[in-house]
C-alpha cells in the first residue's frame, strides 16, 4: 500500500484502471467457466444416460436368457468410446453378472458385486461421472447398467477455457493499459501543469505567472482557485512594496531633513564658540584695563562694580564652554570598547578637582564590573558624579563617599555614587538631570547646572538610564545603568 | 645690552582683539615689532610683498598669530597657503582664537600648525598666555634662517 502512495498521479492512475477492468474480466471470466462447467456436467450425464440405455436395451435378452457372453459382448462395444473406464450388468438382485474394463485401468478398478438398490442417478467422483440406468423390459426392471466415464475430456475443455481466459485478459489489460494512459492525460496534464507553475512560482517568487485550465470541471476549479491566491498575493506584494518603498523615501526625507538640521545646530554652535566669546573677552579684558587706568579714582564700590563686571564676562565664558560641550556629548560618535570602571575610579580621583583637597574624605569603593562603553564619555560620568559627591560633601567634617555596583542582571548593570553632604528634597529629584538646573544656591556650591544634564545624555546615548535619591542634609545617591547587551544607542 | 628682536605678524581682524594682543605684548616690550594685518589677504599680501606691502624688507617674520575666522580669507587658508610654499612653510605659526572646536584643531593640525591656542575670557589669562606666546616664538624659540634679526638697544 506504501508503494501505491508513492506513486505518481499517473501510474495511480493506470494502476486503478487497469486494476478495475482486469478485476471485472475476472470476475466475467469465472462466471462464464462456472457455466460451462454446469452446462458440459449436465451433457455429460444426458449423453453417458443414453449410451447406458443403449446398452441395457441391447443387453436386456441377455440377461433375460442368462448369457453372459452375449452380455460381456454388448459392454465391450463401449471400448468404442475411450472415456468408458468401466462399466458392467447387474441381475434384478442387483449381483454383477458381466463387467468390462478399459485395459489400461484393469489393475485400478474393481466393480462392486453388490449394488445398494436399483434406483435410477449418478455422481461425480474425483476421477470420473458414475451412473446407473435400471434395464426395463416389458414394464418390468430385470437389471442395472453401471457406467464409470473419466474426466479427460472435460478437464481438457477446462484447461482450454483458462488459456483463452488467460489470453483474453492479457489483450484485454494491454488494451486498459492503452486507454487509460490515453485517457488520464485529461486528468493529469492540468495536474502537471498547476504543479509546475506553482513551483515556478516558490522558486522564482514571481507571482504574476498563471495557471491555464480549459476544463470545467474540479481541476478548473482548483485552477481558478490557485489563480485567485496568486492574484491577492500579488496585490498584497505590490502594496508590501509601495509601502516599503514611500517608508524608505519617508526614511531619507527625514534623515536628510534630520542632517541639514544637525548641520545648522553645528553652524550654531560653531559661531556661539567663535563670536559670542569675543565681546566677553572684550568686556573682561576692557574692563581690567579701565579698572588699572583710574585705579586710584576709584573708591570701594567702584572697585565692587568692575569685579562684578569682569565676574559675570567670566562666568557667561563658563556658561557657553559648558553649554558647547554639552552639545558635543550628543553629537560625537560613540567609540565603544570593554571599559575597566575600578581604573576609571582611580584615574577621576587622582584628577581630582581642587576642592576634595586637605579635606577628609573616607571612601569607599566596591568591586565594580567591565561594562562596554565610550572610555572618554564614561569617565565624564564618573568624574562628574565623583566631584558633585566632593563638593556637596564640603560642610561634612568627614566626607563618606561610597562608590560600587548595585548588582547586574541579565539586562543592565546599576552603578551608584552615594555621599553624606548636603542631599536634596525629593520632590526636585525630577529637575536634577535638566539643563542649567540647580538645587542649590549659586552662593553655597557654584556650578553652572551642566554636570548632570551631561551624565544623562551620555548615560542615555549608551542605552542606560539615570536617577537619583537624597535627603536634605542627609546625603545623596546618584544611580547609572549601562545595558549589560549590546543594544542600538539612541538619543533624547 | 643688545637683545636679538624678531618682528610678529598678527593677522586679526577685531581692533579690540588687536588692542588687548598688543597691550599683552608691551609687557614684554614685543609691541613695537608687531605688523598687524586685519584680514587673510593682507596677511598673504605681506608675506608675498605685493599690494601695499610692496617695499617690505624681504626678509620673514619670526612668527605669525594667526586668527581663524576673519573676512575674504580665514585663517585656515592662509595656514594651507602658507604651508605649501616652500619659501614660507618654515615659518613658525601660532593659530590664535576664540574656536575650541574638535575639527577646526584638527584641520589646523593637518595643515601644519606650530601651535594652537584658544583666547581665554579671562584677560588675565589672555594676557599671560599672549605674554609667553610672544616671549617663546619671539625670543627664545630659534627662527629659521632668512628671518627678521634686528637688534636694539
Amino acid at each position: 500500500m506504501r508503494a501505491f502512495r508513492n506513486l505518481s498521479i499517473r501510474q495511480k492512475l493506470t494502476v486503478m484502471s487497469v486494476f478495475a477492468s482486469g478485476t471485472a474480466l475476472l470476475l466475467a471470466c469465472a462466471a462464464f467457466l462456472a457455466y460451462e462447467l454446469i452446462t458440459f456436467r449436465e451433457g455429460m450425464v444426458r449423453s453417458l444416460a443414453i449410451r447406458a440405455d443403449i446398452t441395457g436395451t441391447n443387453s436386456a435378452s441377455a440377461i433375460l436368457f442368462n448369457d453372459e457372453a452375449a452380455a460381456v459382448g454388448t459392454l465391450a462395444a463401449l471400448k468404442a468410446d475411450p472415456r468408458t473406464i468401466a462399466a458392467g450388468l447387474y441381475t434384478r438382485d442387483n449381483r454383477i453378472f458381466a463387467t468390462y474394463v478399459r485395459d489400461d485401468q484393469k489393475e485400478q478398478v474393481a466393480l462392486p458385486l453388490h449394488l445398494a438398490d436399483q434406483t435410477d442417478g449418478h455422481r461425480f467422483e474425483d476421477d470420473g461421472l458414475i451412473l446407473f440406468r435400471k434395464i426395463v423390459f416389458k414394464g418390468e426392471p430385470i437389471g442395472t447398467v453401471y457406467i464409470h466415464s473419466d474426466m479427460t475430456e472435460m478437464n481438457a475443455r477446462i484447461w482450454q477455457y483458462l488459456a483463452i481466459i488467460f489470453v483474453v485478459l492479457l489483450a484485454s489489460s494491454s488494451v486498459a493499459l492503452f486507454i487509460s494512459s490515453r485517457l488520464q492525460r485529461s486528468v493529469t496534464r492540468p495536474l502537471f501543469h498547476l504543479v509546475e507553475t506553482a513551483q515556478t512560482v516558490s522558486r522564482e517568487k514571481d507571482y504574476t505567472v498563471r495557471a491555464v485550465s480549459d476544463s470545467k470541471d474540479e481541476m478548473g476549479i482548483l485552477v481558478s482557485a490557485f489563480n485567485e491566491m496568486l492574484t491577492q498575493i500579488q496585490i498584497r506584494n505590490v502594496a508590501l512594496q509601495k509601502s516599503s518603498e514611500e517608508l524608505e523615501r519617508r526614511v531619507i526625507a527625514r534623515t536628510q531633513e534630520l542632517q541639514s538640521a544637525n548641520k545648522e545646530l553645528e553652524a550654531f554652535s560653531y559661531s556661539v564658540s567663535h563670536d559670542l566669546r569675543a565681546p566677553l573677552r572684550h568686556i573682561d579684558g576692557f574692563a581690567d584695563l579701565l579698572q588699572k587706568h583710574i585705579h586710584s579714582a576709584l573708591d570701594e564700590k567702584g572697585r565692587r562694580f568692575m569685579k562684578t563686571i569682569s565676574e559675570s564676562a567670566k562666568q557667561m565664558g563658563c556658561l557657553i564652554d559648558d553649554l558647547l560641550a554639552f552639545s558635543r556629548v550628543g553629537r560625537v560618535e560613540l567609540h565603544e570598547t570593554v571599559v575597566n570602571l575600578e581604573q576609571l575610579v582611580k584615574d577621576v580621583q587622582r584628577d581630582l578637582l581642587p576642592d576634595g583637597q586637605g579635606r577628609q574624605i573616607t571612601w569607599n569603593i566596591g568591586p565594580l564590573p567591565e561594562v562596554r562603553g565610550d572610555p572618554s564619555m564614561l569617565r565624564q560620568v564618573l568624574a562628574n558624579l565623583i566631584n558633585n559627591a566632593v563638593k556637596y560633601t564640603r560642610h561634612r567634617e568627614e566626607a563618606r563617599i561610597e562608590i560600587g555596583c548595585d548588582g547586574s542582571n541579565s539586562r543592565e548593570t546599576v552603578i551608584f555614587v552615594r555621599d553624606n553632604g548636603a542631599g536634596f528634597d525629593m520632590q526636585y529629584a525630577h529637575k536634577l538631570f535638566g539643563v542649567f538646573q540647580r538645587l542649590h544656591n549659586a552662593s553655597e556650591f557654584e556650578g553652572t547646572g551642566i554636570g548632570l544634564a551631561n551624565v544623562r545624555r551620555i548615560i542615555q546615548r549608551h542605552g542606560g538610564r539615570t536617577w537619583a535619591e537624597g535627603a536634605v542634609d542627609v546625603g545623596a545617591t546618584f544611580y547609572v545603568s549601562l545595558p549589560t547587551r549590546k543594544e542600538a544607542s539612541h538619543d533624547d | 645690552m643688545m637683545t636679538e628682536l624678531k618682528r610678529i605678524l598678527l593677522a586679526e581682524d577685531n581692533p579690540k582683539d588687536v588692542e588687548l594682543t598688543l597691550t599683552a605684548l608691551e609687557e614684554h616690550n614685543l609691541a613695537n615689532e608687531v605688523v598687524v594685518v586685519s584680514d587673510g589677504a593682507e596677511a598673504l599680501d605681506y608675506l608675498y610683498g605685493r599690494g601695499k606691502f610692496k617695499i617690505r624688507t624681504g626678509n620673514h617674520p619670526a612668527v605669525i598669530l594667526l586668527d581663524l575666522k576673519m573676512p575674504k580669507v580665514d585663517g585656515l587658508e592662509v595656514l594651507r597657503t602658507i604651508k605649501k610654499d616652500d619659501n614660507l612653510k618654515t615659518i613658525p605659526v601660532v593659530i590664535l582664537t576664540s574656536s575650541r572646536e574638535e575639527k577646526d584643531l584638527v584641520e589646523s593640525y593637518k595643515l601644519g600648525v606650530n601651535a594652537y591656542v584658544v583666547k581665554p575670557v579671562d584677560f588675565q589669562q589672555f594676557v599671560d598666555a599672549v605674554k609667553e606666546l610672544g616671549a617663546f616664538w619671539a625670543i627664545i624659540n630659534e627662527s629659521p634662517p632668512g628671518s627678521v634679526r634686528k637688534t636694539k638697544k
